[in-house]
């Protein structure tokens, strides 16, 4: 099973709150680096994800520094997927470069702790708690590319570059 | 044809006609790292598999957010870095040479018609000069270094034309706050923006860099303008290589337009801990200041420091205070220096730093304590930026940040009219 985790804020979580500056030139390993996912905002907040689960927002997720961090982080604390209901796009970018799952919907009926589960082939979320199904924004053809390598490092060099993507 | 500037830089890059909505593999003039992304480019073109750069004459790294090094953890970086640098024969300009956003067009790397790409969300500055530059993160920027190409889905575009004269006192960053503002933080979220108007036509280069630097406080991918001849003066006195201005067809498809006149426009202040919450500076005067930061790729550059040094001139901070000055390039701190500049900082009681970032990412050279409120020059104001999330910041312009300084509380930078 599950579940979804929402911050106390809703909109605009920039990648400052993901993780902090004071994080990025310090910690190599990306594990400890999720130790520290929205610290200034929620101490020990890791500590609620289990593997599987889901982050939820509402618009502009992501905005600020360019720092890849946040998603290395984010992937690293064992979220399946952010689903908010925008995106920054570097963040976006980045998200799928690394490998870590975002998808965009109408997220104000995701309550803290709400049971989902994610078909991104059927562009649906299912929330499980509330009984409902909710529409996914399809993930471009692209970017399901990427997560299926495990990331765009992978999949260029499986591929031996971009050239049959299109 | 009818074409925005962005869809037209992406069809010459990319050999396709380029319209929003597409996806194109198009190629990369120029792109870069800084201290804190390039040790991720580093590992990620590691990964690859990839023996060399694809050009090393159109990658740089710049060691400025964390420089010189406050730690051990940094200073690996630092040596990852050079290393690198010396392994594939690329340029890396080392600790107290500038910010990226500065050097980066400075040395000549960036002319009109560009697509560049910096691992820096900042990078939207060269936007000023005519050039599609855009912030990526580090593996996407190792894409770029190893193979020169990159895959970008062609934004839609916004207008934005700003008329009207600045008031004394009122400078492109109250403007581009003014914006800010009313568009919002998410309002141009994956667009690009076009800079228009009488007011953007009378301001300088410089001025015209910090209005595109923050084009990514309202999320767009870019904030270009138009050449024209101060552009092209620019350009020409800068670039090493040959440019080639790109204008917006008349009829182009712009998303939305938006039209402000600045004539009456008051100084603007970011309060904490959004960009987008700001206010003009007379609902906030009288806030107490703990630090100025004067500097950064926003507003480090010399007639930044200008604007400073006259109102600094023969008068000391206020008791207490800290503030702190960071020229943006070597360039600007050797011109600030020759212009005395610096004499008057020094002499008012400024701490002034090497060239680099300075305290804007609270990393190091400024570090706020619980408690305590920043009046910074920056581009961001977010909770925790400058080190701690215990403080508060206010985002304004040289000049105001100076009055700041004096005053020792949020100040109206009119009230030192005679001396602007």
């Amino acid at each position: 099973m599950a579940y979804a985790h929402r911050l106390k804020i809703n909109d605009d979580i920039n990648t400052d709150y993901i993780i902090s500056g004071r994080y990025k030139f310090k910690i190599q390993d990306e594990k400890e680096l999720a130790k520290h996912i929205f610290e200034d905002l929620e101490q020990d907040f890791h500590k609620k994800i289990k593997p599987g689960d889901f982050l939820v927002a509402g618009e502009n997720f992501g905005c600020g520094s360019s720092r890849e961090q946040a998603p290395v982080a984010l992937r690293a604390s064992g979220l399946r997927a952010v689903v908010a209901k925008s995106f920054a796009r570097i963040f976006y970018r980045n998200a799928f470069n690394v490998g870590l799952c975002v998808v965009e919907c109408e997220t104000n009926y995701i309550d803290d702790m709400d049971e989902l589960e994610l078909d991104i082939d059927k562009n649906l979320i299912k929330n499980l708690s509330k009984g409902v199904n909710i529409e996914i924004e399809p993930v471009p053809r692209i970017m399901k590319k990427f997560l299926e390598s495990g990331g765009v490092v992978e999949y260029f060099k499986s591929h031996g570059g971009f050239d049959d993507i299109f | 044809m009818r074409q925005t500037i962005a869809e037209k830089i992406l069809s010459e890059h990319s050999g396709k006609r380029a319209r929003a909505g597409d996806i194109v593999m198009a190629n990369v003039d120029f792109c870069f790292g800084q201290d804190g992304t390039s040790g991720m480019i580093v590992d990620s073109f590691r990964r690859m598999g990839v023996e060399s750069v694809f050009d090393k004459d159109r990658f740089c790294m710049v060691i400025d957010h964390s420089a010189p090094s406050p730690n051990i953890g940094v200073s690996a970086i630092h040596d990852k870095m050079r290393g690198f640098a010396r392994e594939q024969s690329v340029r890396v300009f080392d600790i107290g040479e500038g910010v990226c956003h500065q050097v980066v067009p400075e040395s000549g790397y960036v002319t009109c018609g560009d697509l560049v790409l910096g691992a820096d969300s900042h990078t939207c500055t060269y936007g000023a000069v005519n050039v599609l530059s855009t912030g990526v993160g580090s593996t996407d920027l190792a894409i770029a270094l190893a193979s020169g190409k990159n895959w970008f889905k062609v934004p839609e575009t916004m207008k934005i034309v700003v008329d009207g004269k600045l008031p004394k006192g009122v400078y492109s960053k109250d403007l581009i706050l003014y914006v800010i503002s009313d568009v919002k933080a998410d309002g141009a979220t994956y667009q690009s923006v076009e800079f228009y108007g009488q007011a953007i036509n009378s301001l300088s280069v410089d001025a015209r860099f910090t209005i595109s630097n923050m084009a990514v406080e309202m999320g767009a991918k870019s904030g270009i303008m138009a050449p024209d001849r101060k552009t092209m003066d620019w350009i020409n006195k800068h670039s090493i290589r040959q440019p080639r201005p790109v204008e917006a067809d008349e009829d182009a498809k712009y998303l939305e337009i938006r039209e402000y006149d600045v004539s009456e426009l008051e100084p603007q202040v970011a309060c904490p801990h959004t960009v987008d919450n700001v206010r003009p500076i007379g609902e906030v005067l009288g806030t107490p200041v703990n630090e100025v930061n004067i500097g950064t790729c926003t507003n480090g550059r010399l007639e930044d420091l200008e604007v400073a040094a006259s109102i600094l001139k023969g008068r000391k901070i206020a008791k207490g205070m800290k503030l702190i000055i960071t020229p943006a390039s070597r360039k600007i701190f050797l011109d600030a220096m020759k212009k005395g500049y610096l004499d008057i900082f020094v002499e008012a009681g400024a701490a002034v730093n090497n060239p680099g970032c300075g305290p804007c990412v609270g990393t190091h050279q400024g570090v706020l304590a619980d408690g305590e409120t920043a009046f910074s020059t920056a581009n961001r104001n977010f909770k925790g930026r400058m080190g701690n999330p215990n403080a508060e910041i206010y985002l304004g312009s040289p000049a105001a940040a100076a009055a700041t300084a004096l005053a020792g509380e949020i100040a109206d930078p009119r009230e030192h009219k005679r001396r602007l």
